[in-house]
């Protein structure tokens, strides 16, 4: 009787155990695989930071999380982090990312907050071996991330400030009838790599080519930009090349607009969250952007569904930045390919990767400075051949110029500091 | 050059006069109730989005006078159940009040509008050039934004000094007991004045959200530069804050328009140094590179030198 009971017992205990273990394995299996997202989602530039967040979001849920996850059943979570774009509230929401145990952080919005976090993450990897962070940057293009400042721990989904340049000043050079160009920009980091760059390279490519101005304004402090426009107008200039982004974009465009000026706009970052919509006609045909993956067309059935099914889910957004599914692709790839969601694993098996992108094309992520290299496009605005529009408004990019991915290959000077394990 | 030198004097005027229309509504209500509106860029923003929700079904005019109105109606709520509650606890209160207020309204139009830049367009009827000069238009809008503002600062002057209400107003100011002895029900005309400010504040954003786009951050763009405006002109005098909007208008917008830099003074001066220099930033730098900051400079040169502002006779 007593012993029929302790088995009983023990039975009970056991099953107990059994389920109690099932249970904390399968939880242990469904622990999200959480990834970060700092930018800013309040204040002055939150339309990029929430466009931004909205699609990363849609990324993992369409590309991973419907599908079943990764690795065998975790799913992606996207945690949130707002910097406001300052670099001081980057560092305060570093900490809070790192307190989170969030190991893998995605930015983009302004070099000089990328140039911040790569410091701080930097620090911290040295100091915390064993809880590394990794810094996703699909959109600061300062080269400098990826040459004096390359890291370790840095990878950057975006071709850089001079690839681009290189790109637009010889779309530039093709173009006889340019003879004037003024260079207008915000006054950081960017908007000087953007003025030094293109009056170099328009050197080299079109001698004849006469820059007639070369103006810095403060960012983000410029009301009106019409006394700007009147010194563009006054130049004599037959293109205006810019670094913008934001509301001094849309501004800077309205002006010369507005001033009757009719010259073609050489820019990287003039279309979406509001700004084709507000530039609509006017900008037809003289805004011109440079960017990676064509808008229009598009080239694969695969990309366009991925684009439908944004569009059925948030009807008023665009996929403004297809970096970004790109980017968490590749990132969970490497992951598959090490079976582990580690910083330093995942970074090892980034580097140098072959991925071909949902735009069916084949992209390289590059060892020695953790830059990628795809084709890029220089597009107009325009409602003509349009499939997948900006804004709703009709208006959208449709490409001109394409330079494939190895074509754009530039030298780096970085000499990365690669940590021991 | 004489191109330049015209449009940025029109340009000078149009950025000046706008200015005026917040700052004159700031400065009456700090002079009647001693209260610095932080939130005033807010209304103005408000304005702005109001009559671009309204444009879509209406068009722009209705905008233009529906708007402005409701943003009053606005401010006078808000005098009536948040300042005047909050204005016994004094003035620091009050500050905070208004300060908290700024956020609330950013985050508000985030919550209603979205983060993106809305295409609020000018309307077809004033979408040509009024002149052509030197190559260069001067757009209809930007002449009507003149006017408009123009005759906002006759109109309040006019009324501040001639009517009887103007003369009420300006006796609340100095003597609201004596005023209020007399039969007339101060609270209200206080109510009245914080609503009539922040509706000018509003068709300032009405007329300018068109040219200077319409995002959450204009608020934030041109809050700062209006509090230089009233300080430089005096706290509390409208010929003052008339004054220094003029005066910062066409500052920032001749500065942009020179091209005058370091290096100018340093060649004068016969110095030269090696673009290697730790200072070159500075050496290299030009007027039009900080116009935008300008203004803070001559506020701090103001303080320095004049303490109560151009036209101020408020004596600390």
């Amino acid at each position: 009787m007593q012993s029929k009971l302790s088995v009983r017992f023990l039975t009970r205990l056991l099953s107990a155990l059994l389920i109690f273990i099932a249970v904390f394995a399968t939880a242990q299996e469904r622990d999200p695989v959480r990834i970060g997202f700092m930018d800013p989602l309040s204040g002055p530039f939150a339309s990029i930071g929430t466009s931004g967040l909205t699609v990363l979001q849609f990324s993992a849920d369409y590309l991973f999380n419907s599908r079943g996850g990764i690795l065998d059943g975790r799913m992606i979570e996207i945690v949130p982090l707002d910097n406001m774009q300052s670099p001081t509230e980057t560092q305060i929401q570093f900490r809070r990312a790192v307190s989170e145990g969030l190991q893998i952080v995605f930015q983009g919005n302004s070099s000089a907050v990328a140039n911040a976090l790569n410091t701080a993450v930097e620090r911290h990897n040295r100091r915390n071996p064993g809880q590394e962070v990794l810094q996703i940057n699909y959109s600061a293009v300062d080269p400098i991330l990826t040459e004096e400042n390359c890291s370790f721990w840095h990878f950057r989904f975006d071709a850089h400030a001079v690839m681009k340049l290189n790109v637009l000043t010889d779309f530039i050079a093709r173009n006889e009838d340019i003879e004037q160009i003024y260079i207008i920009g915000q006054d950081y980091s960017f908007g000087h790599v953007v003025a030094e760059t293109s009056e170099r390279l328009l050197r080299e490519k079109r001698p004849d080519i006469e820059i007639v101005g070369n103006e810095f304004h403060p960012i983000g402090q410029v009301k009106d930009f019409t006394p700007y426009v009147t010194k563009i107008v006054a130049s004599g200039a037959d293109a205006v090349i810019t670094g913008n982004f934001g509301a001094d974009m849309v501004s800077l465009a309205r002006s010369i607009i507005d001033s009757g000026l009719d010259i073609p706009i050489y820019t990287f970052y003039a279309a979406y969250d509001g700004i084709t919509a507000t530039l609509g006609a006017d900008g037809k045909n003289r805004i011109r952007l440079v960017h990676n993956e064509s808008a229009n067309p598009i080239p694969t059935e695969e990309r366009k569904e991925f684009y439908r099914a944004f569009k059925a889910k948030h009807p008023d957004r665009d996929v403004t930045q297809p970096r970004l599914p790109l980017a968490l692709s590749m990132i969970v790839e490497a992951m598959e390919q090490t079976g582990s969601t580690d910083p330093y694993d995942v970074a090892l098996a980034l580097e140098d990767m072959r991925f071909t992108s949902m735009s069916g094309e084949e992209v390289w992520m590059r060892g020695a400075d953790h830059q990628i290299f795809q084709a890029l496009h220089v597009s107009v605005q325009t409602d003509e051949g349009i499939e997948f529009d900006a804004d709703n408004s009709g208006f959208g990019l449709l490409t001109e110029y394409m330079v494939p991915g190895e074509e754009t290959v530039v030298e780096t000077s970085c000499e990365m500091r690669r940590p021991r394990r | 050059m004489p191109e330049i030198l015209v449009f940025a004097t029109l340009n000078g005027l149009v950025t000046g006069l706008l200015l005026f229309m917040l700052a004159s509504g700031l400065t009456v209500i700090f002079s009647m109730m001693g209260v610095l509106n932080f939130a005033h860029a807010s209304f103005y923003m408000l304005g702005a989005y109001f009559a671009y929700s309204i444009s879509l079904y209406f068009g722009y005019w209705t905008g233009l006078i529906v708007a402005p109105l409701i943003v009053g109606v606005l401010g006078a709520l808000v005098e009536r159940y948040g300042l005047r509650r909050v204005h016994q606890h004094g003035h620091v209160a009050e500050l905070v009040f208004t300060f908290g207020l700024a956020f609330l309204i950013e985050e508000a139009v985030q919550f209603f509008w979205g983060a993106d830049t809305k295409n609020y367009q000018t309307p077809d009827l004033l979408d040509f050039p009024l002149f052509t000069l030197f190559g260069q238009e001067f757009s209809a809008y930007r002449g009507f934004m003149l006017a408009i503002s123009l005759g906002i600062f006759i109109g309040l002057y006019q009324v501040l000094t001639r009517s009887r209400v103007g003369l009420i107003i300006q006796a609340a100011i100095t003597h609201p007991h004596m005023v209020s002895n007399l039969g007339h029900n101060v609270p209200l005309i206080f109510t009245a004045v914080f609503g009539v400010g922040t509706a000018l504040a509003g068709l300032a954003g009405v007329i300018a959200g068109p040219v200077l786009t319409t995002f959450p951050g204009m608020a934030l763009v041109l809050g700062s530069i209006v509090f230089v405006i009233v300080v430089i002109g005096g706290l509390g005098s409208l010929p003052g804050a008339f004054l220094a909007s003029l005066l910062i208008g066409l500052l920032q917008s001749y500065a942009i328009a020179a091209n005058v830099g370091m290096q100018d003074l340093l060649d004068l001066l016969g110095l030269e140094f090696p673009r290697s220099h730790p200072l070159d930033d500075l050496w290299t730098l030009n007027l039009a590179q900080i116009a935008p900051i300008l203004p803070f400079l001559l506020l701090v040169l103001v303080l320095i030198f004049r303490p109560t502002g151009l036209m101020g006779k408020r004596e600390q």
